[in-house]
């Protein structure tokens, strides 16, 4: 589904990602870890298509396409979904409207009919229900005052309606205390399926114990230094990231 | 270089022939009215940059261009051409005025609470004077607005509003002025009255617009008095040709505890100048000025608010909001003066402006004056772009660029217009906002 090859990217002429090779197949959960500053949430920006992350070198194939093509829209449409470690708050703009638009967009683009407001409403009350968010912040403006917690279940909550191939979790995790944590691994579980594949950014292993991934991979320096089963996610909560560093720059002074 | 004195000497030739015109029809207490007022404004001249009130527009360009009193004789004008300018499930009184005067045929006064008087105020000059002679330019402080001079010395009509005490008019009320531009530029000054006996309560709309993109000078003049406890809902909304001059001048007097909330919306003119003053002079009054200019091209929009806090425990609230594009100017300057007698006054003045090119420009004012020790005043301002933060997590959910740059600059709009209370005129303000925002535009993140 998703051919990441030696990506390179940077952020204001500092060059963040160094040649990230990974292969996503459907169906399968993958978990990206790694310390601040190791480049995780570059690579989800840049999967998302900020325009601020400059890809430098290296190819993205989404279901054979070449992802970094397409503006953010045309791959939120493809089927790309990122939750965004911070969600950004619209003031103005009702939650629903917001939700309605994007996903008539994307249904649009699938050749599918726009949905009239009740099979919406009955599609986002069903969703609502899942994520266990209350009614009341749907009719809000996007994110306005909602709390760290709201802000990373409404993101959860956007997932489950537009229905993504592919779902970039970018640190969604974070801030979240354990009864939203449960709640953000329900709404991933849930969507699970054979045809699609996800992409959990996390800094702590914690979220792993209630979504299993196919493949844990350890992100350093802009590489993927190590990649494993989820046995590697339990070593990496025991042993902290300074390991898979000092290996790192322990290979690198001997190939110098 | 231009003689300033002849471009004053132009007004003072049409006023001469407007004066010789009117000799044998108006009653002799308005031709000293109009006399006095000509004479305030032979002395004030126009105001130049150097001036602080105008120092960031300069009414030059209208100057430059000598402007005839529009005709007398009725323009041919069908129903079907008010039908775009009209608010669309509108279910209220209407007065139609073209160029500036009142047209019977094409308005629709409807029925009136008893003692209510809708009328043109030519008709109440000849009918009863005694009425405007206690009221008419008492509040509007020729002194200090030399345009406001300009419309009184020119005064011919224009609505009359007189609303009986503990009257409430259900239906809202809707003042439309078209201009009907002809071959040679001309101008003409409306001359608003509205007094709302106490306990009194109505909601009133004035509109202006062109029938055509043709050069004209609208310079009108509103003056709204509020007795005890009345209550009064304004909105103005002007959408003049894009070659017109508009010049407002919306001048309120409060007494005790009455409410007066007023939403200046600007997509229209040229070159536009609103003012917009109230006096609270009673005890817990509250007033509320709200603005919109939604502006593009080479547009100049010019909004001074000034509230005067008289009295104690008086309330204001002030949101302006500028939407300017290519190369559009807004000008925002809001006074707000506490006087000594005035403790406890609460006052929140905001102004933000949406730059959405890099050529357009805001300029934003906040100037208070407080005199008084325990109040609560506050006031904020900004100017900027539509957040990259924002439109790309719209567009991270499938939004095109031009449908979520559009999203945000209504979004950005819409906390002024929710603040319209009547809903036909909201639901035609959100229409027109979203035809006339900007479509096709690249923008970098």
């Amino acid at each position: 589904m998703l051919e990441i090859s030696n990506l390179h990217a940077e952020v204001q002429g500092k060059q963040i990602l160094r040649g990230i090779n990974l292969s996503v197949k459907t169906g399968e959960i993958h978990a990206i870890m790694g310390p601040n500053g190791s480049g995780k949430s570059t690579l989800a920006q840049v999967l998302a298509g900020r325009e601020s992350y400059v890809v430098t070198s290296g190819e993205v194939l989404f279901e054979g396409r070449d992802l970094l093509e397409m503006a953010p829209e045309d791959r939120a449409r493809e089927g790309i979904f990122m939750a965004f470690q911070y969600p950004v708050e619209i003031p103005g703009v009702s939650n629903t409207y917001f939700l309605k638009a994007a996903l008539n967009a994307i249904r649009k683009h699938r050749g599918l009919s726009e949905l009239d407001a009740m099979d919406f409403l009955k599609l986002v009350k069903e969703k609502m229900k899942l994520v266990e968010m209350d009614e009341s912040l749907i009719s809000r403006p996007v994110n306005e005052g909602f709390s760290g917690g709201e802000k990373k279940r409404n993101e959860i909550f956007q997932m489950a309606v537009l229905d993504p191939r592919l779902a970039i979790l970018d640190e969604t995790d974070s801030g979240l205390d354990i009864d939203a944590l449960k709640i953000v691994a329900k709404g991933v579980n849930t969507l699970h399926a054979d045809h699609r594949a996800v992409i959990v950014i996390t800094h702590y292993q914690r979220l792993l114990n209630y979504i299993v991934p196919d493949q844990v991979h350890v992100l350093s320096n802009g590489r993927i230094a190590r990649s494993g089963g989820k046995e590697l996610a339990l070593e990496l909560e025991e042993k902290g990231y300074g390991w898979i560093e000092e290996e790192l720059e322990h290979a690198s002074s001997v190939k110098s | 270089m231009i003689d300033v004195k002849d471009e004053k000497d132009v007004y003072l030739a049409s006023f001469e022939q407007f004066e010789r015109e009117r000799a044998a029809t108006s009653p002799a207490w308005l031709q000293r009215l109009r006399k006095s007022a000509m004479d305030q404004f032979a002395q004030l001249g126009f105001p130049t940059t150097r001036d602080e009130e105008w120092r960031f527009t300069s009414v030059t360009p209208l100057t430059r261009v000598s402007f005839q009193i529009a005709g007398r004789e009725p323009t041919i004008l069908q129903t079907s051409l008010l039908d775009p300018l009209a608010i669309r499930n509108w279910k209220g009184h209407l007065m139609v005025f073209l160029n500036g005067r009142f047209c019977r045929e094409l308005s629709l006064l409807g029925t009136l609470p008893s003692g209510m008087q809708l009328r043109s105020l030519a008709a109440v000059a000849q009918s009863e004077p005694e009425i405007l002679v206690s009221y008419l330019a008492h509040c509007a402080s020729l002194d200090k607005h030399p345009f406001a001079a300009l419309n009184t010395a020119f005064i011919e009509d224009g609505a009359f509003v007189f609303i009986p005490k503990d009257t409430v008019v259900e239906l809202p009320i809707h003042f439309l002025f078209i201009s009907a531009p002809g071959a040679n530029p001309t101008m003409s000054h409306p001359r608003n009255l509205i007094i709302a006996g106490a306990n009194s309560q109505a909601s009133i709309v004035e509109s202006y617009a062109g029938l055509n993109e043709g050069v004209y000078f609208t310079n009108t003049v509103t003056e709204a008095i509020l007795e005890d406890n009345a209550i009064i809902d304004h909105c103005k909304l002007q959408r003049e040709s894009l070659h017109a001059f508009h010049f407002s001048n919306l001048q309120v007097r409060q007494s005790r505890s009455s409410n007066f909330s007023t939403c200046s919306i600007t997509l229209g003119g040229g070159l536009v100048r609103n003012d917009v003053n109230t006096v609270l002079m009673g005890e817990g009054a509250e007033a509320t000025l709200n603005g919109l200019y939604v502006v593009s091209g080479q547009q100049h929009v010019d909004n001074h608010t000034q509230i005067d806090h008289a009295k104690p425990h008086c309330t204001s609230r002030e949101l302006y909001k500028g939407i300017l594009d290519q190369k559009a100017r807004g000008v925002f300057n809001g006074r707000i003066i506490v006087r000594p007698d005035a403790q406890k006054t609460d006052s929140k003045q905001t102004n933000k402006n949406l730059l959405l090119s890099e050529e357009a420009l805001a300029n934003t004012n906040p100037q208070l004056e407080i005199y008084a020790d325990d109040v609560k005043c506050t006031h904020g301002a900004t100017i900027g772009q539509l957040s990259a933060d924002a439109l790309f997590y719209l567009r991270a959910r499938g939004l095109g660029l031009e449908t979520a740059r559009k999203l945000l600059t209504q979004a950005f709009a819409s906390e002024v217009l929710r603040g319209i209370k009547i809903e036909p005129l909201r639901q035609e303000m959100e229409t027109l906002l979203h035809s006339r925002l900007p479509v096709d535009k690249k923008v970098s993140l």
